[in-house]
């Protein structure tokens, strides 16, 4: 397709879809004018709903439920395959590395978004320039992990030593140190370590403005009573802050597990999980996109699920008790 | 649970806005000012304000941390070739000063990324269009009517929300593939409006749930059908939240790689900002840095805008799509 069809295409679509659905629920509202006002209440939710649970349905749900069927055939889902995806999880010395990187992950990138987050949150709630550092922090999360990957590739820049450091961790760590420079990326008593930080960056302004936000939340009084009673600034954090923050710092915590196992961008970008920095997210992707191996990635996309589960079942319920509410 | 259960203030309805002072505008929580004079008021050997010196340092520090590697990638990406290769990009910021934005000209026009700019905005403005209107009729209809099956519909979407978007690719590939739509425009919009939707719902449900029952009943005794009571009441006071699931969205599907990457491939005619630029990482073999630099900008240059502009919208979007 050429370009000037692409962009006509885009601009009907982008036009004509709101038209087009106004124009149906417009229709619908015709239909239903002849009926009974109880008939009339009792269908036209679900002609409204009728767009989104199409979609969600071939898009989402059936999906969803396919991969489980999926996961139990072979590799171009021509036919049963019993629980040899499942064995290649238990077996493969590569599955292992990967979910051993992402456990990794979810270990060092929450516990590290979280302390930062809450530490930056702690100490600008003290100065007038507060918004300031809560917007430079929080500026690359607006941006894509892709350029953040290519900002950090140029920090983490190697030269073999004796040829100028362009990059600038090497060029801090050579004149501090007297020592080489190190492959951050390449060796591996670092590199894990490189992207997980990688993430740290992109991601601790996200925790910051939420634990910000319930820092703002919590009554003056308890911190001024814990003051009056002599309490120092360490025993007002330990005993008055922090449990009241708990139930955030909880669901940041949640939130931010999640999204550690499901990092994919950073990997792919920096390293394409070569040097052992494999995790499962990337393993999918190869799995399905590069080995075309519907079972393997359908297996593969089951784990990631069934690891996350109880996070993701703690979620569905505090999203439904809002529901209730 | 106070986020979740109520991300910024946006889904207590047009009445949150007042009080609740989201990130970014502290100054409406009047807890903080109280708490930072009760600090002030103690006594401490040092006088106030070599005692604060570590708390700026800290901050000060933190901000570098922040700023100078994306200072380090602008300076790089308007230097020459040669300068980037041979000296660190501090170097430049010393005269004599010798930039240039032969970089950017160069990727805009044969390193393709004027195209992929195009395509990133072909695939974001028509997917978040599409799913900002279907998912506002369907949002509309949980907040506003009672059918039986309601609640139970509504579960099922939240679980879709929580549940990774990675169980869904192999089956949608395997679809994709039988009915060419691999590689399409339209094949992108559909995964990005699907997957978007029970977001959608449930973040514009919430804010039109806490809207006052009067404006609706005003309409309704006016003679106004249903359609219209959504088109001329429910929509203009829904405005905030749409804005910021529009902008919320609309960086979520530009900065998007991995679904452009398995339904897009790597086509030149179709891949977006963020595949043309993770190709240009992968053939840089060490001599490109000033094309991947300048590239790494130009993507970055609509987020950038988008921040700077709508910063309100974006972080309580950020807050409120916690849950994705």
């Amino acid at each position: 397709m050429t370009l000037t069809s692409s962009v006509l295409l885009a601009a009907a679509v982008t036009a004509g879809v709101p038209v087009a659905l106004f124009g149906y629920l417009w229709t619908v509202e015709k239909a239903l004018t002849p009926l009974p006002e109880r008939t009339r209440r009792r269908l036209r939710p679900w002609a409204w709903l009728a767009p989104a649970l199409v979609l969600v349905g071939v898009f989402l749900l059936y999906p969803m439920l396919n991969t489980l069927v999926l996961s139990l055939r072979n590799s171009g889902s021509t036919g049963w395959a019993g629980l040899s995806n499942f064995r290649y999880l238990l077996d493969d010395a590569t599955v292992h590395a990967a979910l051993r990187n992402s456990l990794l992950w979810v270990v060092l990138l929450t516990g590290g978004c979280l302390l930062v987050g809450l530490a930056i949150a702690l100490l600008a709630d003290r100065v007038r320039y507060e918004v300031a550092v809560k917007s430079i922090v929080v500026l690359p999360t607006a941006v894509s992990f892709v350029a953040g990957a290519v900002i950090w590739g140029f920090m983490f820049n190697y030269q073999p030593a004796g040829f100028p450091q362009t990059g600038t961790l090497n060029a801090i760590w050579t004149e501090l140190s007297r020592q080489p420079p190190v492959a951050w990326l390449v060796d591996n008593s670092t590199n894990n370590a490189a992207l997980i930080l990688v993430g740290v960056w992109m991601t601790t302004g996200f925790a910051t403005v939420i634990i910000s936000a319930a820092l703002k939340m919590v009554p003056a009084e308890l911190v001024e009573s814990a003051r009056i009673d002599g309490a120092s600034g360490w025993q007002t954090l330990r005993y008055v802050l922090l449990p009241q923050l708990r139930p955030t710092l909880t669901v940041v915590a949640t939130l931010l597990a999640i999204s550690a196992f499901k990092a994919f961008d950073v990997v792919y970008v920096m390293t394409n999980g070569n040097y052992n920095t494999d995790v499962i997210a990337n393993l999918l992707y190869q799995q399905l996109f590069i080995n075309q191996d519907y079972g393997r990635a359908s297996a593969v996309a089951v784990l990631l699920t069934v690891v996350i589960s109880p996070i993701l079942v703690l979620n569905i319920r505090t999203l439904r008790r809002e529901w209730r509410a | 649970m106070a986020v979740l259960s109520d991300p910024a203030g946006i889904s207590g309805g047009p009445g949150g806005k007042g009080g609740k002072g989201g990130a970014g505008r502290p100054g409406g929580a009047g807890g903080a000012a109280r708490r930072s004079r009760v600090r002030g008021t103690r006594r401490a050997g040092r006088p106030p304000r070599l005692r604060r010196m570590p708390v700026h340092l800290t901050l000060v520090l933190v901000c570098l941390c922040w700023l100078v590697p994306i200072l380090g990638l602008l300076v790089s990406s308007l230097r020459t070739p040669f300068d980037i290769t041979s000296s660190g990009w501090w170097h430049a910021l010393l005269p004599p000063w010798r930039f240039t934005l032969d970089n950017y000209t160069q990727v805009l026009t044969t390193g393709g990324l004027g195209r992929a700019f195009v395509n990133s905005l072909i695939i974001t403005i028509p997917a978040v269009t599409v799913m900002t209107a279907i998912g506002s009729v369907a949002a509309y209809t949980f907040a506003r009517m009672r059918f039986a099956g309601r609640g139970t519909v509504f579960i099922v979407i939240i679980a879709l929300l929580v549940v990774p978007a990675q169980m869904a690719l192999a089956p949608l590939l395997r679809l994709y593939n039988d009915v060419h739509l691999a590689g399409t425009f339209a094949g992108i919009w559909l995964v990005h409006v699907g997957f978007a939707l029970p977001f959608a719902i449930y973040l514009l449900r919430n804010f039109m749930a806490g809207l006052p029952e009067e404006i609706f009943e005003a309409a309704a005794i006016d003679g106004a059908s249903a359609p219209q009571v959504f088109l001329r009441v429910a929509l203009p006071v829904s405005a905030p939240a749409l804005a910021s699931f529009a902008i919320f969205q609309f960086l979520w599907v530009w900065n998007d790689l991995l679904l452009a990457l398995i339904f897009l491939g790597g086509d030149p005619s179709v891949a977006p900002l963020t595949v043309t630029v993770s190709n240009l990482v992968n053939a840089n073999t060490g001599q490109g840095w000033q094309l991947l630099t300048a590239a790494a900008f130009v993507s970055m240059a609509f987020p950038l805008l988008i921040f700077l502009t709508l910063q309100r919208y974006f972080v309580r979007g950020l807050l409120a799509g916690a849950v994705k």
